[in-house]
This record gives structure tokens, C-alpha cells and sequence, in this order.
């Protein structure tokens, strides 16, 4: 459950294609009504490449994502959290898997999609370029970056189209899940030993600036937010979600007695809105276009497992398989 | 044996994988390595209906109903699932819906097209029994 609330976009890739105004006219009706527009609906080419490039994205965080958490799979303390947390990482991928289907609906196939992730012309959540440096790192990604997902999957759900609708439903059932996983893991260390509390904490420090990324630059820099959100692309802002997350979980996070990077946040009780350190924005863009500090090794290791799959892949495949775009 | 050209991670098995370090992407996956698609249809309970929940890719039947397992009955209720190729379903286009519309000319296959309550109303109004209509009269 890895969706994030930021979507990167080539802001001078602009697609001019117009479309008829007649029917953008009938299209933009039927989503103020609240229907879903389906595959085989007309629909303006940008609604159609804005909504590939962001499930498309999504899908690869799904599978970048299990990179992470995967490296504490070996060196889990205990065999249940070992078996919670590849049940969870197996959620993850399927969660990939079912969004690349509904990103194929609209036309662009999965073979494209995976040389895309695999070229690096594709993007993913931000996050996941950061590395899982200890056993509680994995507790404070399952808890706090899965809240955030949550919070966005849940918006998105409501959105304008219905294959992405359908399995963001499917896919926050799955998310209860890790939240309460990570929860119980947190909670776990922080009222532990001296040594497991400092640990969570660390990986807090370590996870808090990344997670204020998360959710994507404020609405004041961030382009397209205003037609994402006439066309039920994106159904809260960068910002709202932002907001909406520190309300939920600052408050459980102080509760354990643990701290948060940052001394300039703070509840303003007269608008009800947090105040918070702008996020470095520097960094992020430096760590999305390839300078974090994981970037080269998750695709590395997304290109070993296609390239050492593939002998099986091809031994399965049949003379005469045909491709069709999935139906819904 | 690791040389400095594998990738060391924190993750053991990354290590032990012997990854390449910088190697420039040589792989490119072909048309129709993911296999061909099939929509899955899945039933809650017995007695219910089959209902689509999406699709997935494999290459045969058999690979098709473990991917359907994974990823359509991971959680909640599921007692049989269908898998059908997609390039076996043909539909209609929602450009026709309006062939499937129920217009006010067939009413008489509707429920609703029959009122009789009027005509009974009517009926028995005009056909008051005598004590009843006195009874009426005295309560009045």
C-alpha cells in the first residue's frame, strides 16, 4: 500500500492534443454526477495519460516497495513477525499486480510498463530510495508510510475511474492489515528496553523527512492539481493529505513518548491546522531523479529478477498467445 | 566469492544475489513476456453469482487460478473462482446502452404497469352494502 500523494510529472510534456468539446463537455457531466468512467468510455487523451502515468506509478512503489522491508525478512526477530512481515510483503506485490492490470485497461501494456520502471523512465514513491537500516525501520514503514498510502488510497478511491476505484477498494482491506502490523511493532519497541525505544526512535528521526515528502510538494509548486481534481484523478491535495495525516498520527506518536524531528511542529488550535518545517524539496527532487541513496540498487535487483525469470517465463509461453487489453 | 563489481546491501540476499554493480540495462522485455490476460470472475458464496473483480495475465488456465488466488482471495470470502481468456468475452459498448432501456411502451411487462386499486376503490364505493352504509352513518 504504497501509493503516494505525489505523481511525478514532466511539467514540459504537456499533451496539446485537443479533444472535442462537445464531449469533454458530456465527460466532465458524468464525473461531476459521480459516475465512473469505464475502459471502453470516451475520455480526453490527457485524462488518459495522466491516469497511466499515476497507477503506473503506483504499481511500480507497490513492487519497489517490497524492497525495503524485504531486507528484514531473513533477520526478523521472532518466526511470527517473520511470517507477518512476508505476508505483507506478498500483499505488496500482489498489490502491483493489480494495478498494472487496472493501468492496462487504458491501453499501455505491462511489458511497457516493467521497461519503463526498469530504464528508470518510470518514477515511484520517493520513500522507497531510502534504505531500511534496522528491524525498527520496518515498523515505522508498515505504520507510518502505510497511514499515509491509506489516506491516499482511501481519497483515490472515491475518484472518477472504475478499474483504479475498484482496486484501491481491494487493496485498502489488504492495508488495515499492515497499518495495525506496524502499529503493534512500534508500540512494541517503544515500550521495550531502553535500547528498543532508542531504536524506534532513531528510525523516526531517520523515516520523518521522507514521509513529509510522501504525500508530494505543496500546493503552491505543485503543477496540474486543479484538472487532476475537476476529473476525480486526485480527490484531496498534496497538502489536505499532508495535514490529514499529521492529525491522525502526531498525536499516537507522542502518546508512546517518542519525538519528532522537527521543532517547529505544532497544532495551531486557532485554525486547527499544523505548522511544520517546510520540507527540503531540494532533496527530493535530487533523490527522484536518481541521487538517493538506494536508487541504483532497487533497480538493479528489479532487473536481475526479470532477466533471471525470464527462461521461465518463455519456457511457459504458448505459439498462439495473443495480447487483448483487459476488459475492466 | 563477491568482488567489488557485486552490489552489497543490507539485505543478505541481495548480497548473496551477485548483482552486477553499474552494469548498463541491457534487458528489454518483449511483447507478450507477461503472457496473454484473463479476467477473473470470483463467488463469494455458494448460491450467489459469479462477479468479475479484474484481470490478470498468465499462460495458461492452471497459472491463471493460482494468480487469481493470490490476488483476488487474499482476504474475505471466496468459495470458487472462474478464470475465462479476455480475448474470449465479447461484450457490447456502452455506445449502445440505450438498446437495454425500459420504455414507458412496455409497461404491460412491468409490475407497476397494473393499477387496479383504483378501479377496486371506485367498484366498492358504488356498491356499498346497505348496513355498512347505515353503519357509516351512525358513527358520522
Amino acid at each position: 500500500m504504497y501509493g503516494g500523494g505525489y505523481i511525478y510529472d514532466d511539467t514540459n510534456n504537456n499533451n496539446n492534443q485537443t479533444d472535442d468539446a462537445q464531449k469533454l463537455e458530456a465527460f466532465e457531466a458524468r464525473i461531476a454526477a459521480g459516475e465512473k468512467i469505464e475502459p471502453q468510455d470516451w475520455m480526453p487523451a490527457d485524462y488518459r495519460k495522466q491516469l497511466i502515468r499515476m497507477i503506473e506509478q503506483h504499481a511500480h512503489s507497490e513492487i519497489i516497495g517490497a524492497l525495503p522491508e524485504g531486507t528484514w525478512i531473513t533477520r526478523a526477530p521472532g518466526f511470527r513477525r517473520k511470517l507477518a512481515l512476508m505476508a505483507k510483503v506478498q500483499d505488496e506485490v500482489g498489490h502491483a499486480q493489480l494495478l498494472y492490470s487496472a493501468a492496462e485497461t487504458l491501453g499501455k501494456s505491462r511489458e511497457d510498463m516493467i521497461n519503463d520502471l526498469i530504464t528508470g523512465k518510470s518514477k515511484y514513491s520517493n520513500v522507497f530510495n531510502y534504505p531500511a537500516e534496522t528491524w525498527a525501520d520496518t515498523a515505522v514503514i508498515a505504520w507510518l508510510i502505510d497511514a499515509g498510502a491509506i489516506i491516499n488510497q482511501v481519497a483515490n478511491s472515491k475518484g472518477s475511474y472504475g478499474p483504479y476505484c475498484r482496486a484501491l477498494e481491494r487493496i485498502c482491506t489488504e492495508e488495515s492489515f499492515h497499518l495495525k502490523y506496524g502499529h503493534d511493532n512500534v508500540v512494541f519497541l517503544a515500550t521495550g528496553t531502553p535500547t528498543q525505544r532508542a531504536m524506534v526512535q532513531d528510525a523516526l528521526n531517520r523515516w520523518w523527512p521522507p514521509i513529509m515528502h510522501f504525500f508530494g510538494p505543496s500546493d503552491k509548486i505543485s503543477v496540474h492539481t486543479e484538472t487532476m481534481m475537476r476529473w476525480k484523478l486526485k480527490m484531496a491535495s498534496n497538502d489536505d493529505m499532508r495535514q490529514k495525516f499529521l492529525d491522525m498520527y502526531v498525536p499516537k506518536i507522542w502518546d508512546l513518548g517518542l519525538t519528532i524531528p522537527d521543532p517547529n511542529l505544532r497544532k495551531d488550535e486557532a485554525t486547527g491546522q499544523w505548522q511544520y518545517t517546510e520540507p527540503d524539496w531540494d532533496e527530493f527532487k535530487k533523490v527522484i531523479n536518481g541521487g538517493g541513496p538506494c536508487n541504483k540498487e532497487r533497480l538493479a535487483v528489479r532487473k536481475m529478477a526479470e532477466e533471471r525469470g525470464e527462461w521461465v517465463r518463455k519456457a511457459l509461453m504458448k505459439r498462439d498467445e495473443q495480447y487483448i487489453t483487459p476488459l475492466a | 566469492m563477491k568482488s567489488d563489481s557485486t552490489i552489497k546491501s543490507l539485505d543478505p540476499r541481495i548480497t548473496r544475489a551477485d548483482i552486477p554493480k553499474d552494469e548498463e540495462l541491457k534487458i528489454e522485455i518483449a511483447p507478450l513476456d507477461q503472457w496473454q490476460t484473463y479476467e477473473v470472475f470470483h463467488q463469494t458464496k455458494k448460491g450467489d453469482h459469479h462477479v468479475h473483480v479484474g484481470s490478470l495475465h498468465a499462460p495458461n488456465p492452471e497459472i491463471a487460478f493460482l494468480s487469481a488466488k493470490e490476488q483476488y482471495a487474499r482476504r474475505g470470502k471466496c468459495v470458487n473462482i472462474w478464470v475465462v481468456k479476455t480475448a474470449d468475452i465479447f461484450s457490447t459498448d456502452y455506445e449502445t446502452e440505450d438498446m437495454y432501456e425500459n420504455n414507458s411502451e412496455k409497461m404491460y411487462r412491468e409490475a407497476g404497469g397494473y393499477k387496479v386499486m383504483e378501479k377496486i376503490n371506485k367498484y366498492k364505493k358504488e356498491h356499498k352494502k346497505p348496513e355498512a352504509a347505515k353503519n357509516e352513518e351512525v358513527k358520522s
